[in-house]
């Protein structure tokens, strides 16, 4: 990478109290005092957020999506792995 | 001028006696001069930022300061009583009749110098809404206390700016050092009150600015001393005349774009 150029960021933004941060997007700042203020620019215009993180992108690994056969393939034909087997009363609300 | 803030109701006007309610026209005329101006210039970079984020965040604060034009311009076409409107008073007035101070209108030059200008704005602007939100009119107040969050954010903005360029690279201090060199003349109009300011201190409705000046120093020592820059000596030929409609030549260029389409086309709506 170019050494004059800031590094990259990635913006998680917390819509609402009691709701996850997610993933929005992406910028460009010096360091984490800028990137936050830059987030608060470019990703909260129009009352998206209430908070924001950022992480810089270099410190995110990821896997490999030639992996994802091996990764993610198995666990399509175990129906068993979800909770769908159980009757649940009609008591209990918000499941 | 079409901008979500306008949703709001305009403010009801207090009874004033004549000559206080012509006084205090003037005076929300003048800040309102002034949002707009500066808010014209920071449109200007619009498309033209040194990064997309920074291109963002000028056109953020030049649309909050829009937004508090509209609302000051409002209150002023309610004060003045004439029948004019928001819109007579932005786009039909020539600039001599134009009360804001002379650094507003200022050239962008380059980003150091934009930062320059926005950070001597911002400390001034901060603190006289900071003061007029607790002010006795309650429509001055209340655009106040609206916009005084807005104006939070850009001081920290401009801050945060100087001292990334004082304290950043020798060539971002260099322009730092020119635009400081070049604009600090234009502050202290910010805060030398015209003879209508003058009246309205004397009855209470505007700050005396000899309060705010303290806070609005030790602001300004503080991010001058974190970004590694001695603070300017106070200028022999301070630059003043903008408040009484003695302007530089940028303004009437500045109004020829900003007025263009209203003097053009009279009464053109979108």
């Amino acid at each position: 990478m170019n050494q004059s150029e800031w590094p990259l960021w990635e913006v998680f933004i917390r819509s609402k109290q009691g709701l996850d941060h997610k993933h929005v997007g992406s910028l460009h700042a010096a360091d984490a005092t800028m990137a936050v203020q830059n987030a608060r620019d470019v990703y909260t215009r129009r009352l998206e957020g209430v908070s924001i993180w950022v992480v810089e992108s270099t410190h995110i690994h990821a896997s490999n999506p030639d992996e994802a056969a091996e990764f993610f393939d198995p666990a399509a034909d175990k129906v068993y792995r979800h909770p769908t087997f159980y009757t649940v009363p009609d008591s209990i609300k918000h499941m | 001028m079409d901008h979500p803030a306008d949703l709001q109701p305009a403010p009801a006007a207090i009874a004033h006696a004549p000559t206080v309610r012509q006084q205090l026209f003037e005076f929300v005329l003048q800040l309102a001069d002034t949002s707009l101006v500066l808010g014209h210039r920071l449109s200007e970079w619009c498309g033209h930022g040194p990064v997309l984020e920074q291109d963002l965040a000028m056109a953020n604060i030049a649309l909050d300061l829009l937004g508090e034009t509209r609302s000051l311009y409002q209150y002023a076409a309610q004060l003045e009583g004439q029948g004019r409107t928001e819109d007579d008073l932005a786009y039909l007035r020539p600039a001599t009749a134009y009360r804001n101070p002379l650094l507003v209108e200022q050239p962008n030059g380059d980003f150091a110098h934009t930062v320059v200008r926005q950070f001597l704005f911002d400390n001034y602007h901060y603190h006289l809404l900071l003061a007029l939100k607790e002010g006795p009119d309650a429509p001055l107040a209340g655009i106040a206390e609206k916009s005084v969050k807005e104006a939070a954010y850009h001081l920290k903005w401009s801050s945060e700016w100087i001292i990334r360029l004082g304290d950043g690279t020798a060539e971002s201090r260099q322009r730092l050092d020119k635009a400081l060199a070049t604009l600090w003349r234009y502050a202290a109009e910010l805060t030398t009150p015209t003879a209508t300011e003058t009246a309205l201190q004397g009855l209470g409705l505007v700050p005396d600015y000899a309060d705010l000046l303290p806070a609005m120093q030790a602001h300004a020592a503080h991010v001058l001393a974190e970004a590694t820059v001695p603070a300017p000596q106070v200028v022999p030929f301070a630059q003043r005349g903008g408040k009484g409609g003695q302007h530089s030549e940028h303004l009437g260029y500045l109004l020829a774009e900003l007025q263009y389409m209203q003097r053009a086309y009279p009464g053109l709506t979108w």
